[in-house]
């Protein structure tokens, strides 16, 4: 696994000979001195006054092989160009926290990162490149199926996930949820499973990364730099012009609902950074996502302009006639609406409030013709 | 290395809006004229105030996928993309002519050269002539045609029309269709009244419009006299006052976009040659009749 490749050595020796500094990284040291090149690493011992062929043989040693493998793959392979795709692959071997041989030896068996609903398993290819697969966390050890060329014509017959080694499909993958409902929010809780990412590069693993979940390695990494700009409630409502520039006028009560009815793990699996304003913390749990939300979504914004217009209505005081059962029906069926649950209810479990023919009893009951709850008219004046 | 980005309104109610605007990106990205391509939306994500972390590139060639000049391109993608010091006198435009304008971004200190928006751009023109190609099945289509160009008038933007008349009338100076008109929703001359408008017997229907959507395919399509109610669908072409009228629908949804997309950014200053070449004739299909017969039988025209 760790034996290191002529082209892997050659990038060494060319990066010790062409004057930029000495190699530190990771627990590889290496150098050109005058005479000689030096190399070491925690395990493999010290080196000095290598010759060119000394140096490859020291390399290809079963104690520095990983270092340099591990060396090329990061600086080499990986690069410094993508800053937050490299801290995140970084992130997915825990580099910051284990030795390379600890690293290597974890890698075998793959390592896992959550991230949302998917998981990311890094593992260690030939001469220590990485390969990375990426799942649904409910696929945890289903089989693969094989290689879907046609993301049209999923193997419906077959129990294996369909296998995917384009980015770019996950976008298909992530565009409705398992009843066939348009996904707005990419961050909400319903990515469909069945499918497996199964051998990616590490560009190619950050990018389906970003297809599900936009700008989440970048926000992520720039929170981990202590570097994520949190544009808070009042600055994004002020921000806001055209048909949203209402949304300034919901009160901050309001705010809090909002917070509450959308942002929730339950809802959005984002970790709400965003308050009410610098130092005024809104109490709803922002939730415990791997990555930050970092101002209202543009779906928040949609909702709060309509909250904002209904939060104009006065109350009125209605008078109902219900059954203390009936009450606690109605609030049965708020409940159920609010948490998605309507589908889960049997049909014929009656003891549930929101089950359909409960339902359809309350109306034909306590409906009037003009769909009024107990004949109480919606607007008395105007009737 | 240089990266595209381009950016959209997009939709939290379905996802037709985006769909073309990926499309594009996608016949882009195949090109590989670019280190990257990225979308960005107002209504989707990721949004137009992150897209741009999500770009590795310091250079940065922004198009907006929008029909014309106004709110959005002035205002709303420009604030949102946290460009420095933006001011719409960069792109000193009479409603028409924006074309770029370099400015750094607050937000990841990469260099932008926002473009102006491709439905002003004059290979616009040739889109909606490709689309009419792509409907009638026809890569000659234009004797004995009538074309007429569909936009929503000014209801909210006054470019909006400018953009509907200058395509008319360079498709009328080609000289290619008998007839070319431009047509709006809610001004006149309306496209209510089509047939009023044209003599010759074959007229087909370009929606300037960006994506699919209710206004092409609910409001249109009834508005036209296509069918009375648009879940029914429509033939194309489908007779009306003894006129046959070949819908195209939005004209954003036809492969050859992607080339405007790229003309943005070549005006710009990316140097893209090559796969402006290679998008231009990979995107023709109307000799390709499947398609085109396909549509006919459903109904709907186009994508
Ligand atoms: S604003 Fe709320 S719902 Fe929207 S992305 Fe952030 S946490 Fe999720």
């Amino acid at each position: 696994m760790t034996d290191v490749r002529d082209e892997q050595i050659e990038a060494l020796v060319e990066q010790l000979t062409s004057g930029s500094d000495p190699i530190d990284f990771d627990g590889l040291h290496a150098a050109a001195t005058e005479d000689g090149y030096a190399l070491s690493t925690p395990e493999g011992g010290e080196y000095e006054g290598l010759s060119e062929a000394d140096l490859r043989a020291a390399a290809g040693d079963g104690g520095v092989a990983p270092y340099v493998t591990n060396w090329y793959y990061w600086e080499e392979v990986v690069g410094h160009r993508g800053r937050h795709r490299r801290a995140f692959l970084r992130h997915a071997e825990a580099a910051h926290e284990q030795t390379v041989p600890e690293r290597y030896a974890a890698l075998e068996d793959g390592m896992r990162t959550e991230w949302g609903e998917v998981v990311v398993t890094a593992t260690l290819g030939a001469h220590g490149e990485r390969r990375y697969e990426i799942r649904h966390t409910d696929d945890a050890g289903v089989d693969s199926g094989p290689l879907n060329v046609d993301s049209d014509t999923p193997d419906a017959d077959s129990e294996a996930l369909d296998r995917y080694d384009d980015p770019l499909d996950a976008r298909e993958l992530a565009t409705y949820d398992d009843r066939g409902r348009y996904r707005p929010l990419k961050s909400a809780p319903s990515l469909v499973s069945g499918w497996v990412f199964d051998d990616l590069d590490g560009r190619d693993a950050v990018e389906t990364l970003d297809v599900f979940y936009p700008a989440s390695v970048a926000n992520w990494n720039r929170e981990r730099e202590g570097d994520l700009d949190v544009t808070h409630w009042r600055e994004t409502a002020e921000r806001q012009t055209g048909i949203y520039d209402i949304v300034e006028d919901l009160p901050r009560e309001a705010v809090e609902w909002v917070a509450q009815a959308c942002c929730v793990d339950s809802q959005c699996l984002k970790r709400r950074e965003w308050q009410y304003e610098e130092g005024d913390d809104l109490a709803a749990d922002g939730g415990a996502g791997a990555f930050p939300c970092r101002e209202p979504c543009s779906l928040v914004v949609a909702a709060a302009r309509k909250w904002t217009k209904l939060a104009e209505e006065e109350t009125h005081t209605y008078e109902f006639e219900l059954t203390p059962s009936e009450k606690e029906q109605i609030e049965a069926i708020i409940d159920a609406v609010a948490d998605g649950r309507v589908d889960e209810i049997r049909e014929a479990d009656v003891y549930e409030g929101a089950n359909r023919y409960r339902t359809r009893y309350l109306r034909a009951k306590r409906f009037d013709d003009k769909g009024n709850l107990s004949g109480t008219p919606t607007h008395p004046n105007e009737e | 290395m240089q990266a595209l980005v381009i950016v959209a309104h997009g939709s939290h109610l379905n996802p037709d809006s985006s769909a073309p605007t990926h499309r594009h990106a996608d016949t882009i990205r195949a090109t590989g004229a670019f280190d990257e391509v990225k979308t960005g939306f107002w209504k989707e994500e990721p949004s137009l105030r992150e897209v741009l972390r999500t770009v590795e590139s310091d250079e940065v060639y922004v198009v907006p996928l929008f029909v014309s000049e106004g709110y959005f391109t002035e205002q709303v993608i420009p604030r949102e993309l946290r460009l420095s010091g933006w001011d719409v006198s960069e792109w000193d435009s009479d409603g028409l002519s924006a074309d770029t304008a370099t400015l750094s971004a607050k937000d990841t200190g990469q260099t932008v050269h926002y473009c102006g928006p491709v439905g002003t751009h004059e290979a616009m023109t040739d889109v909606l002539v490709r689309r009419a190609e792509t409907v009638t099945g026809d890569p000659d289509v234009g004797e004995d045609f009538g074309l007429a160009v569909v936009g929503h008038g000014t209801e909210r933007n006054e470019n909006s029309a400018k953009a509907i008349e200058y395509h008319a009338e360079r498709v009328r100076e080609m000289g290619r269709f008998d007839e070319v008109q431009a047509l709006y929703m809610d001004e006149e001359p309306e496209v209510d009244d089509v047939t009023d408008y044209f003599e010759s017997e074959d007229v087909v229907v370009v929606p300037l419009f960006i994506a699919d959507g209710f206004h092409t395919q609910e409001d249109i399509p009834e508005d036209v006299g296509l069918t009375d109610d648009y879940r029914t669908g429509y033939d194309v072409p489908s007779e009306v006052d003894g006129h046959r009228i070949w819908y195209a629908g939005a004209v954003g949804t036809e492969g050859l976009m992607a080339d405007v997309i790229l003309e943005r950014a070549a005006d710009a200053g990316a140097e893209i040659e090559a796969a402006i070449d290679t998008v231009r004739e990979e995107t023709r299909d109307a000799e390709a009749t499947g398609d085109v017969a396909l549509d006919r039988e459903t109904g709907t025209a186009g994508d």
